[in-house]
């Protein structure tokens, strides 16, 4: 995967997008996390916060237009949060005397400021603080222009003059009764011409009439023409803000909106741009959502319940600081999240899209050292529910995926991540369970049946009978092809496996005349789908549905359906499968995630093998969301599902079942017992239908394992199959290679068939097979002929 | 890797084919072109080696996982 791809999935994720109220803010107070912190009770970092984006807390808490109410999320849900009042309880309860200005050391440069009024003030806090030298040019006998036409109920002077003490401590100097504008012409006669030559910037914050500055160039409309993104004039050094602005960029709208909150953020960002042209680098990169922008981000509301605040509130209102808790804590705390909300995966990683996908490029690039997110790119089910339910269609499940695809590439996908997987692929494409036939009697076949070989491995019965169904409804014209689609090598990212499947694939398609394929598996559908675009498929429960006959069954209560993942896109399937049910005569109760928004069952993309306990998480929430009996069509769902406890049916316990036997209760069909299954599955096929045997065994299959039931378990767990311990006891026996408890006379043995090393350890018994008392295995290669 | 499991605990055990008790040696183990040696509980007549069910579940499961990694 290359970095553009990677970076446009990243930029596609909004969690990091400001909530509504930051981003409409012009000087984006951080309401959400000043909400965050005074609902849990500190006051302090809340204030902190908030001075932060506001240089004059006191002033803008009294006198703020407060945009960010008409776009809070709660505005709807009870009102939308009082932050200008939990601004002044920050203040109240969250001021200290202690509290110091940073200020850089101070540099040669010089800046004027003319104009005291709030955006000149900004202007001045912020280049002062950075350490340059400021001087502020007031036309009027003192600093705060505007602000002293507030009323005094609403800004108490006290209040005012306090905040603007540290315009003195921040050794800003102040000329007042100094006026700019009017007299003289063009050039160096001016006061504008004067002041540029003795200061290195020149910061215009005047009023409504500063047209009449001269110097400046004019727009079009006769306003001073000002750099919308930098506020810079015609002159390099000139920046300007304020209501200058506003009638140059608002024109011929004479209407001046007063907004302090809109004067600090101009302000602020005519500093930005003061001080990158005194430090000579460039006013223009990096310059994004500044002022006031419509954000992003989508927060999802629909469970939030409606609550007003404590008490009736305008911007004179007083809290004491329970009420401020309790305000602060209706904060919505805007987020994202609709992935990580449905997928235990997600959630357990403790992060988001575009921080996973972050960490993945990073992962992918590591050279030396340790790629600490090769288990989470490798846990990922690959199911899409994420992108089926994000706002802009992120989808992890092709980023990890593509970052598989790239980990082979590299040749650092670690081995063991599917090798069992892969190997379980390799017996069901071997001569164990690997056949293709046209019907009995017939030389090719228009439909071919492809079960698959998860269903033939749990319920092998069922094969035999929808094959017996296929064949009586197509005037007997349906072939078998008993193998897997490929699935876990596409997971695996083993292109080379898989095409090596496709092609075998392939072959015995084009012998049997290319029929149609009939697939009962969703993930065989799926595969078919993806990577044979040529082959004509049919889902096998649109063919049941349209032809099957269904008795009658009894159902003691509703049931719910499970759809697989794979089915996500294929809503017939969906709508087969609750027609079915419905004309057996089941009431159906739909989980709250389903058909297109499902989710998985921790098979999908091989996760169950790549990260167990995070597999386990998935499984149970799926199973914990509803009490009734699951029906599902993917043989590894019902059995994932019904391994930890969760009655659950494949659909064809009622279309195939024993009605009398609790098949919902059936166990889980272990992994040798599968192989056994799709073997036997293929011995009597053959044998019933075509008269053919198997070819011959290996001299391991008559070895006889007696296994009692712990260590069936313990082998279960283990991954370690029947087949594997048949390996080991028939070299041991034949070669004498093994070691001999004096004491208890158990033998252990091991034996690597492949890439694992496993041992046994055991006892003959008189009948000739064998007690295992233990099974366990490691990668690691012993002694010699290890390479160093 | 012999800290991993306690060899005390495999005393009884002799390799079957020589019939002589096992005794502690360094040992090769390697993964993915790394190489540790290793004490381990060997023949020291056939060189057959016993690794420990502890120690393969253990140990050797975590050196496998930083390997891997790596």
């Amino acid at each position: 995967m290359d970095q553009k791809q990677l970076r446009e999935q990243e930029n596609r994720c909004i969690q990091e997008q400001a909530p509504a109220c930051a981003a409409i803010c012009p000087a984006h107070v951080d309401v959400r996390g000043i909400a965050a912190e005074i609902a849990k009770g500190d006051v302090v970092a809340a204030l902190k916060l908030y001075r932060k984006a506001v240089p004059f807390p006191g002033i803008i808490s009294r006198i703020c237009d407060q945009p960010c109410k008409a776009v809070c999320l709660r505005k709807d849900l009870g009102g939308s949060i009082e932050i200008a009042a939990l601004e002044r309880a920050c203040l109240e309860f969250g001021s200290s005397s202690e509290e110091t200005v940073k200020q850089l050391p101070r540099k040669s440069k010089t800046v004027a400021v003319i104009g005291g009024g709030i955006s000149g003030l900004t202007v001045a806090h912020d280049l002062a603080r950075k350490g340059w030298g400021v001087v502020i040019f007031e036309a009027g006998d003192r600093l705060g222009g505007g602000l002293w036409k507030s009323p005094p109920d609403l800004l108490p002077r006290d209040v005012l003059i306090n905040d603007l003490k540290i315009i003195e401590e921040l050794e800003i100097e102040v000329r007042l009764n100094m006026s700019v504008g009017g007299s003289g012409a063009n050039g160096h006669g001016t006061f504008l011409g004067k002041l540029s030559q003795e200061f290195d910037a020149i910061f215009l914050g005047v009023g409504p009439h500063s047209s009449e500055i001269p110097d400046l160039q004019m727009n079009d409309n006769g306003q001073i023409a000002i750099d919308p993104l930098t506020f810079q004039t015609s002159n390099e050094k000139v920046f300007a803000g304020g209501d200058v602005l506003r009638v140059s960029t608002l024109y011929p709208n004479r209407e001046l909106k007063h907004s302090a909150i809109l004067s600090i953020s101009d302000g602020r960002r005519a500093a930005v741009s003061i001080d990158r042209f005194l430090q000579k680098v460039s006013l223009t990169a990096s310059r994004v959502n500044e002022g006031s922008y419509e954000t992003k981000l989508y927060t999802n509301t629909s469970t939030t319940t409606s609550q007003a605040p404590l008490i009736e509130t305008d911007l004179s209102t007083r809290y004491n600081i329970e009420v401020a808790e309790t305000e602060a804590a209706r904060c919505i705390q805007c987020e994202c999240l609709e992935c990580v909300k449905v997928c235990p995966y997600l959630d357990h990683y403790k992060g988001y899209p575009k921080k996973y996908i972050r960490e993945t490029y990073n992962n992918l690039a590591i050279v030396m050292g340790t790629r600490h997110s090769n288990q989470f790119i490798n846990t990922c089910a690959l199911c899409g529910l994420c992108a089926e339910v994000c706002p802009t269609d992120v989808n992890m499940g092709e980023v990890c995926h593509e970052a598989r695809v790239t980990m082979v590439d590299q040749k650092r996908m670690p081995p063991s991540a599917h090798d069992f997987a892969l190997r379980d692929m390799a017996f069901s494409n071997g001569e164990k369970f690997a056949l293709a036939h046209s019907a009995p009697g017939l030389d090719s076949a228009s439909y071919v049946f492809f079960p698959g070989c998860q269903l033939s491995g749990s319920t092998p019965e069922y094969v035999e009978k929808s094959y017996a169904f296929l064949r009586e409804n197509f005037d007997n014209n349906v072939g078998l092809m008993l193998r897997c689609c490929g699935a876990p090598a596409d997971w695996a990212a083993r292109k080379d496996l898989f095409a090596q499947s496709q092609n075998e694939f392939y072959a015995e398609y084009e012998k049997l005349g290319k029929p149609k394929v009939i697939l009962s598996c969703s993930s065989c559908y799926q595969m078919f789908q993806k990577h044979y675009p040529d082959v004509e498929i049919v889902s096998f429960w649109d063919v049941m549905n349209e032809h099957g006959k269904f008795k009658k069954r009894e159902f003691p209560a509703p049931i719910t359906i499970h759809d697989p993942c794979s089915t996500r896109r294929e809503s017939h399937i969906h709508d087969s499968i609750r027609e079915i049910i419905t004309k057996m005569g089941g009431e159906i109760q739909e989980l709250p995630l389903s058909r297109e928004k499902t989710e998985c069952c921790s098979f999908g993309g091989v996760m169950w093998l790549a990260n167990r306990p995070v597999a386990e998480k998935m499984v149970q929430q799926r199973i914990n969301e509803s009490p009734l009996d699951y029906v599902t069509y993917c043989a590894m769902c019902r059995d994932f599902f019904a391994r930890k406890g969760k009655r659950t049916l494949h659909i064809f316990d009622y279309i195939f079942g024993e009605e009398k036997s609790d098949l919902a209760a059936a166990p889980a069909v272990g992994f040798s017992q599968r192989h056994e299954n799709r073997a036997r599955l293929k011995e009597k096929l053959l044998r019933d239908l075509w008269s053919e045997t198997m070819p011959d065994s290996g001299a391991f299959e008559s070895i006889r394992l007696v296994l009692p039931e712990d260590v069936q378990k313990q082998v279960e767990d283990r991954l370690i199959l029947v087949e594997d311990m048949q390996k080991v006891i028939e070299y041991a026996e034949r070669t004498g290679k093994r070691m001999l408890n004096n004491s208890t006379k158990h033998y252990l043995a091991y034996f690597k068939p492949n890439s694992v090393t496993y041992w046994v350890e055991y006892t003959k018994n008189d009948d000739g097979s064998f007690l295992i008392y233990k099974a366990y295995s490691h990668r690691m290669e012993v002694g010699i002929g290890a390479p160093k | 890797m012999s800290e991993y499991f306690d060899p005390a605990k495999y005393e009884g055990w002799v390799c079957a084919d020589c019939n002589i008790p096992l005794q502690l040696s360094k040992v090769d183990v390697s993964y993915l072109g790394n190489s540790f040696p290793v004490d381990l509980l060997k023949c020291p007549n056939c060189g057959l080696v016993l690794i420990p069910e502890e120690l393969a579940l253990g140990k050797m499961a975590e050196v496998e996982k930083a390997l891997e990694d790596k």
